[in-house]
């Protein structure tokens, strides 16, 4: 049985990730898209946290009483990713404001339509 | 957190859609904690749950539309999504078993790390600021170059500022 | 939100602990869990915190505009400039052990400037992302187009 459930972790990860990327492929508010771009990116750092886990070791704070570590290399990798995420996540949502400025909406399929009408539009004039 | 993801798919509301990312948030620290990830679900608690929530609402303030009608049928991103979860497990089936102490991530170079030759019992810090400083260099300068991005993009002329505010 | 009495002694009795945690949180990373960037956002959500209940322009005159900004760019002067002594000191760039003349202390101070260098940039960054956010509805409300 414990063989069955060594996998389990990565069938989790996946499950998160597909479901990210599908709100990501799926919708067309901005808003929403950089929602699903945040859950994606959180599911990869479980897929980086779970392989460095050791049962019965500890956090990898160093002390006498313990002497099994989980890894803390991916906690680092992961720290960094952590704070970069969020940048994103702000400079996104700060172009979704000038765009929601910028043509009244923050739907795909009516950004698309604008962008088309003004370059019909354009080809008329021109 | 299945659950938490599948409302945040469904949901057509922005506002409950950013309240279930802040609970998804909370619920991968404590995930990270049970896997004894203690600095990590320290920082995604704060960042996640704390910062992100905060920086959507204020988004969705400033845009001022609520619900996201989906205009066609969502077949083809379902295909390629469940296509693409099908080779993902696929490839994850080699990889190492879950806390298996023989994996190569555990032999390579961690060993040196943890001997502590900089007398630091946070191993985490002390791998952040020592070992791979640079790494940390280049992140402080990526966090540094989204501010920096963000004023250029979100500024105002100063003289409508200094009227409006007297 | 000023008028509403539970918020505002809540606020009054937790936004202390908030900062006072955040400093215990950067000072104490090398012996628990914590470091630069948890301080720094732990810090900016503190001044957030209070910048919610008690009105943007209040938050500004304890944290105005132009020191936002220079804590932005001082965090990391602060860390490349560690970079530079190490480089002036006869070692590589950022090399900690040459710092002093015991290595292992050298290390801990290098460590230190460090990690403050990140957490007063994360800080910095957080709280200006949160006031561009916030002034810019201040404006869509007047010059609507």
């Amino acid at each position: 049985m414990l063989s069955q459930f060594s996998h389990l972790s990565y069938v989790i990860t996946v499950f998160l990730m597909i479901a990210g990327l599908f709100i990501v492929i799926a919708r067309g508010n901005l808003i929403k898209k950089l929602i699903g771009l945040s859950v994606f990116q959180t599911s990869v750092y479980l897929l980086y946290l779970a392989p460095g886990k050791l049962l019965g070791g500890t956090a990898p704070i160093l002390s006498a009483q313990f002497t099994v570590y989980s890894n803390p290399l991916p906690h680092v990798l992961i720290l960094t990713a952590i704070v970069v995420g969020v940048a994103t996540l702000a400079l996104g949502l700060a172009l979704a404001v000038r765009i929601r400025e910028a043509y009244g909406s923050i739907e795909e399929d009516e950004i698309l339509a604008k962008d088309n009408a003004f370059e019909n539009l354009q080809e008329k004039h021109a | 957190m299945a659950l938490t993801v599948l409302a945040l798919v469904r949901t057509r509301k922005l506002f409950a859609a950013v309240i279930l990312s802040g609970v998804y948030s909370f619920l991968m620290a404590t995930v990270m904690l049970t896997l004894d990830a203690v600095d990590v679900a320290m920082t995604e608690a704060a960042v996640g749950a704390g910062i992100s929530t905060v920086l959507l609402l204020g988004a969705l303030y400033l845009c001022k539309s609520e619900e996201a009608k989906p205009a066609h049928r969502p077949w083809l991103p379902l295909a390629v999504s469940v296509s693409t979860a099908a080779i993902l497990i696929y490839g994850a089936m080699g990889l190492p078993d879950f806390a298996d102490p023989k994996s190569p991530i555990h032999q390579n170079v961690v060993p040196r790390y943890m001997e502590n030759e900089v007398d630091v019992p946070n191993v985490v810090t002390a791998v952040l600021a020592s070992f791979r400083g640079y790494d940390t260099l280049g992140e402080t300068t990526v966090v540094f170059t989204a501010g920096a991005g963000i004023i250029a993009l979100l500024r105002r002329r100063k003289s409508k500022r200094d009227d409006n505010e007297k | 939100m000023k008028n509403d009495l539970v918020l505002r002694v809540v606020g009054k009795l937790l936004i202390p602990f908030i900062l006072l945690f955040a400093l215990y949180v950067q000072f104490h990373g090398d012996f628990g869990p914590g470091g630069g960037f948890q301080a720094g956002v732990i810090f900016a959500s503190g001044i957030i915190f209070y910048a919610l209940i008690f009105g943007l322009a209040n938050a500004r005159k304890l944290m105005p505009d132009w020191l936002v900004e220079s804590l932005l760019a001082s965090g990391v002067l602060i860390y490349a400039g560690v970079g530079i002594a190490g480089l002036l000191l006869g070692g590589n760039y950022l090399d900690y052990f040459v710092l002093d003349s015991d290595p292992v202390h050298g290390q801990h101070r290098g460590i230190f400037w460090v990690e403050a260098g990140v957490a007063i940039t994360v800080c910095g960054v957080m709280l200006k992302i949160f006031y561009m956010f916030a002034s810019r509805a201040n404006f869509d409300a007047r010059t609507d187009d």
